[in-house]
């Protein structure tokens, strides 16, 4: 689907706008959005929001041969994939010019940066290494998707768990969670991309744009960063000439940004940490805020419901009654001769046995009690027909009948 | 009586698929009026024969005498005919213009639909122009067509604007209550500070005022006033008239 066009008055009011330093959500020019970071209930999984920006990134991985020039090494696997939900231009299974600008740049942030010891993710030099594989699904488009996709794909290496591995000799034994617990990856340092919006050709810029800011800027300055100030990746894009001492200001702006950043993830790896230790209920439904529109609230809203009580009643009534269980009883007819059932002594018992078998067929899932009752009625049918033996308590009577 | 059954369902929440039927009187009384009286159905009720069908899950409104609808919730705009939406002018080809206006197809809006214009005196209208008019044609089965005249060839208020304010999306709901005739809303911006809007029933509003602040101070108030009660708003807008922004 096309995008909706941006009209020439809403280009012009934003740049007027940046121009007098104002936002449209009343930001200063250096705020970021609200960051809220939350978990899922497996190990490795992540949501990030960043103001209405909302991705998700899962972690999992596998046992797989290694790369041939390099066979001590586990491997790491990125991949964004930008969904139809997140906005209405992006196609599903289309390799769209954002998508790949997007997984260059994350690949590029995490992979060589060497944040992932990949020595230890070694099992069999040679042979098994674990893969590590990060997708990163944007649910949400409102501007910025490489700085939320960056912190949800470190925060949830962070928080991914790998079986554990036992190597004895020339066998391997993989522990699935119940037998050992999982162990964390080993994580050197978390790089956080922030992102610069440039506008009238370099003299303003934002950071952290959103979606309308992003579509009137002239270029995008990237800078990956950690938190001990080591630059992990610089990349500018749109064609904007800028000045030296311009990058160098964006790189500090960056460095502060990123030590808060990188403090929130911390935190939010230890609340979530906690949260599963005392066995409280961890995970997406737990964390979703609920938005509702008001327009049409009120406090109490009577839905009509004695019809749907009638026409189910009605429903019930009208299916067909279940028939009465019956159970034949053990006879005795001779001491030492047990017989349940008429046998083929006479046509007229034959068939009421066939009924009664089917009946008891059909009816095996009814209540104790009916059974209870219907067998006590069909004992007294029989009474007179066949001396029956049960353990009821006329058995004396009987057996001396017998005799 | 038949419009009875309905009245007495007004206000409450009802689902699609609840049914009212009407009974049809064998004998007529020479007495009563001769037509029985008819409810007239607006957007959400479905009438055939004798049936009346909910089609869209909602709250039951009326207006006297006949008039009832269901008010329901959505963002997306369906175009309806004679319904004045903003658009956005996204190419320009002979003699019509493409205009998008949120819904599935771009509609069309000939240059001689404007007042005053003819083959030698064209409007002056560029791509990327803001434009309210209204409907001549919005059905499922045909590409909707657009006017900025109504029946007797003025304005109307109708045509292209909007240099210097700002536009915003918002529900449809949120468009109607500020378009009813007395609304809560509309009076209680007035109160703030001098502004013009252009509401839109595509779900489009225009919003400038004597500043940028002022207008993105509106812009922001309108689209939170989706998800406030209505005493969340007053005080919202209480709290910004004593903080004087």
């Amino acid at each position: 689907m096309k995008e909706t066009p941006l009209s020439n008055c809403e280009r012009d009011f934003l740049l007027r706008a940046i121009e007098e330093k104002k936002r449209l959500d009343g930001r200063q020019t250096y705020d970021y959005r609200k960051l809220k970071i939350t978990f899922g209930t497996d190990y490795g999984c992540c949501f990030v929001d960043l103001g209405q920006t909302r991705v998700m990134a899962q972690v999992s991985c596998e046992l797989v041969a290694p790369k041939e020039n390099r066979p001590t090494e586990g491997i790491l696997f990125f991949n964004i994939e930008l969904s139809p939900m997140a906005s209405p231009s992006f196609e599903q299974g289309r390799q769209s010019e954002l998508s790949v600008k997007l997984n260059r740049q994350l690949e590029r942030c995490l992979r060589n940066s060497k944040c992932i010891d990949t020595e230890s993710l070694c099992v069999v030099s040679g042979e098994k290494v674990w893969q590590v594989r990060v997708d990163v699904h944007t649910l949400n488009n409102d501007g910025n998707l490489m700085d939320a996709a960056s912190v949800a794909a470190i925060t949830a290496l962070c928080h991914f768990r790998r079986p554990d591995v036992a190597i004895q000799g020339e066998e391997v034994t993989v522990f699935s969670p119940e037998e050992r617990d999982p162990i964390p990856l080993s994580v050197y340092h978390m790089p956080i991309s922030v992102s610069f919006a440039f506008f009238q050709q370099g003299t303003f810029l934002l950071v952290d744009p959103c979606e309308r800011e992003e579509r009137v800027m002239d270029g995008l300055l990237m800078i990956a960063m950690n938190k001990h100030r080591e630059i992990c990746s610089i990349q500018s894009s749109g064609g904007i000439m800028l000045l030296k001492d311009q990058v160098m200001r964006c790189s500090k702006i960056a460095s502060v940004k990123v030590s808060e950043i990188t403090e929130l993830i911390s935190q939010a790896l230890l609340n979530d940490k906690a949260a599963r230790k005392a066995g409280g209920k961890c995970g997406f439904a737990e964390s979703m805020p609920q938005d509702r529109i008001t327009a049409l609230k009120m406090d109490q809203t009577d839905v009509e419901m004695t019809n749907v009580s009638q026409t189910g009643s009605g429903v019930i009534l009208q299916g067909d009654e279940a028939p009465p269980p019956t159970v034949p009883s053990p006879v005795v007819p001779v001491p030492g001769v047990g017989q349940v059932g008429q046998g083929l002594q006479s046509w007229g018992l034959e068939e009421e046995e066939e009924d009664d078998d089917d009946e008891e067929e059909e009816s095996s899932g009814d209540d104790q009690v009916e059974e209870v009752t219907q067998i006590k009625l069909s004992e007294k049918d029989k009474k007179e027909a066949v001396v029956e033996i049960s353990d009821s308590e006329e058995e004396e009577v009987e057996v001396d009948k017998l005799n | 009586c038949d419009i009875d059954i309905l009245k007495e369902k007004i206000g409450e929440v009802l689902l699609p698929g609840d049914e009212f039927v009407f009974e049809s009187e064998d004998t007529i009384f020479l007495t009563d009026n001769v037509k029985p009286e008819r409810p007239v159905c607006g957007p959400g009720l479905r009438q055939s024969g004798n049936r009346l069908v909910v089609s869209k899950s909602g709250v039951l409104r009326h207006k006297p005498p006949h008039t009832f609808w269901m008010d329901s919730q959505q963002w997306r705009y369906v175009p309806a005919k004679a319904e004045t939406v903003i658009g956005i002018v996204t190419s320009k080809s002979g003699d019509i213009f493409k205009v998008d206006v949120g819904g599935s197809e771009q509609a069309s809006l000939s240059y001689l639909a404007f007042e005053g214009a003819t083959k030698r005196n064209r409007p002056n209208v560029q791509v990327g122009d803001l434009v309210f008019a209204q409907f001549t044609v919005a059905n499922k089965d045909m590409e909707p067509e657009l006017v900025c005249i109504d029946g007797s060839g003025r304005a109307n208020g109708m045509g292209v604007f909007g240099g210097g304010g700002l536009l915003l999306k918002v529900s449809l709901g949120l468009v109607r209550r500020l378009l009813a005739p007395q609304s809560d809303i509309r009076s209680d911006l007035e109160q703030l500070f001098p502004c013009e809007l252009v509401v839109g029933m595509n779900g489009r509003i225009w919003v400038r005022a004597s500043t940028i602040q002022q207008t993105l101070i509106i812009s922001n108030l309108l689209q939170s006033c989706d998800t406030l009660t209505a005493p969340q708003r007053r005080e919202q807008f209480r709290k910004l008239q004593k903080g004087g922004l």
